[in-house]
């Protein structure tokens, strides 16, 4: 199998490997890089938790192979916390019980993210549509929501 | 998994390796790729063109011209396309539509296919390198296709000519029960003047409904106008059975989704 060069930057730090050919960027994330945050639900593109943030926009690792991602900028789950502060997202869902098994959670704070760069004060309506691509077996999606809105509310506090 | 990529600046030398038994275009990748993960072999390399132009989407003049690439939430959030955001918004959840190209939805079977459906009400044009297709010829035989499509072409219909339905199971997104997209043009008395109806899961693929287009014309849009066009929309379809709903059952709620859409 071919080999390729592939460059991106992840959660801030410049990556460069040489992968197989057709590797996921899931695998490449995980097996590779060392960045185990996307979890491999499905690799059906049903489930949501290899979802990252690809150029701004919410992507599915487990469909995206990596070696598309050359020259991209990647922000996953373990990218988000500061200095070994949690981002709010990530704080609201310990917080308000959003987190059982937590292998959908790393998706669902990914799919969160972007719905709140781009519309910091979302209704429950754009949280449930923002979520829509999401599943989560364990904790019913009522806490995950109220996680997500109690985010966006703390976000609006700092921003007052 | 051993599947290999090339990419190409063209869509030209992409073309040529396209003939290489085994190989498949990469649009977004959320069947192709997905199919690979699923261990399907038949697929051991796949191709792709770079070429800014399978992205842009241009709109002037009433006529709009998609390139393959372009994504459906590129379509959603595009002023000049508002009228045909509803149908882009209808395929998957956030993550799926930032990736599901236009080009691929022409391929995907039924269930899928919810923005096909909405480009065969359109009567919209397929272009390869070879030239343009009526999306109607393109669509039976787009599984011997070996070409690249790289557009879609189309009459944007009036503000309030072009209607949009996706029926699913789980809000706000599953797969779809059925999909339905209608151009309705009315003459001055209100009554249909022409009709195009094209429906999704009534078939393997997106397939129009012209015995109800047939049987709206001249009539108005009301209960009683529209009672032939709903018992005439069931003639040639052969649902798909899927564990979203059996054939039998998209069948009987057929003439009931398409009474709603007709009278909104
Ligand atoms: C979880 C999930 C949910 C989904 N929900 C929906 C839904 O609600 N509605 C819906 O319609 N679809 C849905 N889909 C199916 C799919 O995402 C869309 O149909 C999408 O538009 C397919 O486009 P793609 O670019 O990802 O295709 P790809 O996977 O890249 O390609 C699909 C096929 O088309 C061929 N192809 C792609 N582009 C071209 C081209 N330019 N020229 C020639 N051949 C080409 C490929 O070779 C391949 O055979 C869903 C998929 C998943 C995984
Ligand atoms: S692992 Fe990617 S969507 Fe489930
Ligand atoms: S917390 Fe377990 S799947 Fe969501």
């Amino acid at each position: 199998m071919a080999k390729v060069p592939v460059q991106f930057t992840l959660n801030g730090s410049e990556k460069a490997e040489f992968i197989d050919s057709g590797t996921t960027l899931l695998n490449a994330l995980r097996d590779k890089i060392g960045d185990t945050s996307p979890k491999g639900g499905c690799h059906q593109g049903t489930c949501g938790a290899c979802s990252v943030i690809i150029d701004g926009e919410l992507r599915l690792s487990c469909l995206t192979l990596a070696e598309t991602c050359n020259g991209t900028t990647i922000t996953t789950t373990s990218g988000l916390s500061e200095s070994g502060v949690l981002h709010p997202l990530q704080r609201a869902f310990l917080d308000t019980f959003a987190t059982q098994c937590g292998f959908c959670t790393p998706g669902m704070i990914m799919a969160a993210k972007v719905l709140l760069d781009h519309t910091p004060n979302p209704s429950r309506d754009e949280v449930v549509e923002a979520l829509s691509g999401n599943i989560c077996r364990c904790t019913g999606y009522e806490p995950i929501i109220q996680a997500v809105l109690t985010a966006a509310r703390a976000n609006s506090q700092n921003a007052a | 998994m051993a599947l290999a990529l090339q990419t190409f600046a063209t869509v030209k030398d992409a073309n040529a390796a396209l003939k290489a038994v085994g190989t498949r275009y990469l649009g977004g990748g959320t069947l192709v790729v997905r199919a690979a993960n699923e261990g399907d072999v038949s697929v051991s390399s796949l191709v792709r063109s770079t070429d800014p132009a399978q992205s842009a989407i241009a709109v002037a003049g009433g006529k709009a011209r998609i390139g393959a690439s372009v994504t459906m939430a590129a379509i959603a959030r595009h002023p000049g396309l508002a009228i045909l955001a509803k149908a882009a918004r209808a395929v998957g959840g956030p993550a799926i539509r930032n990736m599901a190209t236009v080009g691929g939805n022409l391929f995907a079977p039924a269930p899928y296919g919810d923005f096909a459906v909405a480009l065969l009400a359109l009567d919209a044009t397929v272009g390869t390198e070879d030239g343009e297709l009526p999306i109607e010829t393109f669509l039976p035989g787009r599984d011997g296709s070996r070409a690249i499509v790289t557009s879609v072409s189309f009459t944007l219909p009036k503000a309030d000519g072009f209607r949009f339905l996706k029926v699913s199971r789980v809000k706000p997104k599953s797969v779809s029960v059925l999909s339905i997209a209608a151009i309705l043009e009315q003459a001055a008395d209100g009554t249909v003047s022409s009709a195009r109806i094209a429906l999704g899961c009534m078939a393997d693929r997106p397939m129009r409904a012209r015995a109800a287009e047939r049987a709206l014309k001249g009539k108005s849009l009301d209960q009683n106008g529209i009672a032939a066009a709903l018992t005439a929309a069931s003639e040639g379809i052969a649902p798909i059975t899927d564990p979203i709903a059996s054939a039998w059952y998209r069948a009987e709620v057929l003439p009931v989704h398409l009474g709603r859409l007709l009278l909104t």
